[in-house]
């Protein structure tokens, strides 16, 4: 006899996009980037933010958020930089045939 | 009739994880089959039942149930729950005087061996405030109401140090395998928003 299993928790991750956030910290932290007490420094500041949603909604992008605070405080990467990089990635995108796999090389580059 | 897309759009977040994530690999800071193995330990390896055998343990074994007190990181490691978020842990016992709460009021600080990774309203600013200045009207939104007798107590989870709340074994329950005790323990007993399920 089975017995009934728990009903699934609600889904942590509404995205790919936040699973992979979620994840990038969790393996630069690893590497050492950071402490963990350095991240949750960062994160909360974000989530302090005035204009943060009484809901919660916007968790996920204030993690991305900080994370780029992060990065730039280490001066991995510069928000710019990173803006350039997903600019790209849209043209890549947009240029590439529904049911192909997007790649940064099909960026056909600025007019 | 659907409009028939010959390119596509990513979402702005979407293409912004894409950049962070090339940036990252071209310097040499994350390997992307890790982010994926990453992904996966969470969605899919760890979750609210290993937090529930924990305290089915603590049940039914009155050793284990001290040793969860004394040294709770020692005791959830010993059954291979360990990992990020789980490095300092500490157990705390609900009882007939005493209820307890958890809630980090920072950020989102959980702990992801026992539980998995936190509910959308954990990590809200509704909760994170409110568990600490109105916690009693937070358990009753929760549908759980406690005698004005009992003592709450709430703890603010940290970077450093998260709790498990070991709810207390429901009535009716005598004789019934560890097993079988898991499955009346919702992630929502642990975090201290519900009780254990009463068998029906």
């Amino acid at each position: 006899m089975t017995l009934p299993e728990t009903p699934a928790p609600e889904a942590s991750f509404e995205a790919p996009w936040q699973a992979q956030a979620f994840a990038i910290v969790i393996a630069l932290h690893r590497r050492g980037l950071f402490t963990w007490a350095e991240w949750t420094e960062a994160l909360g500041a974000e989530l302090a933010a005035a204009d943060a949603r009484a809901d919660g909604a916007d968790y996920h992008v204030r993690w991305v958020t900080a994370l780029e605070r992060v990065l730039a405080a280490r001066g991995v990467t510069a928000p710019d930089e990173i803006t350039e990089l997903a600019e790209a990635w849209a043209r890549a995108a947009r240029a590439t045939p529904h049911g192909m796999p997007i790649a940064l090389a099909n960026d056909p580059g600025t007019p | 009739m659907a409009h028939d897309h010959h390119d596509n759009e990513l979402d702005p977040m979407e293409v912004r994880l894409r950049a962070l994530e090339t940036v990252l690999t071209r310097k040499g800071l994350i390997d992307p089959q890790a982010i994926d193995a990453i992904i996966d330990t969470y969605e899919h390896r760890v979750g609210p039942r290993n937090g529930a055998r924990v305290v089915a343990r603590a049940w039914t074994e009155p050793d284990f149930a001290d040793w969860l007190a004394r040294d709770a990181t020692a005791a959830i490691a010993a059954m291979g729950y360990t990992g990020r978020q789980g490095e300092h842990m500490r157990a705390v016992f609900n009882t007939p005087e005493a209820h307890n709460l958890v809630v980090c009021t920072l950020c989102s600080c959980y702990p992801w061996p026992v539980l998995g990774l936190p509910p959308g309203w954990y990590k809200a600013p509704a909760y994170r405030s409110r568990a600490v200045m109105a916690p009693r009207e937070v358990l009753a939104e929760f549908g759980l109401t406690l005698p004005e007798e009992t003592e709450l107590r709430v703890w603010d989870s940290t970077a450093e140090l998260r709790y498990l709340v070991v709810p207390m074994r429901p009535e009716g329950t005598a004789g019934w395998s560890a097993q079988a005790l898991a499955d009346l323990v919702s992630r929502d007993a642990m975090i201290g928003t519900a009780r254990a399920r009463v068998p029906a």
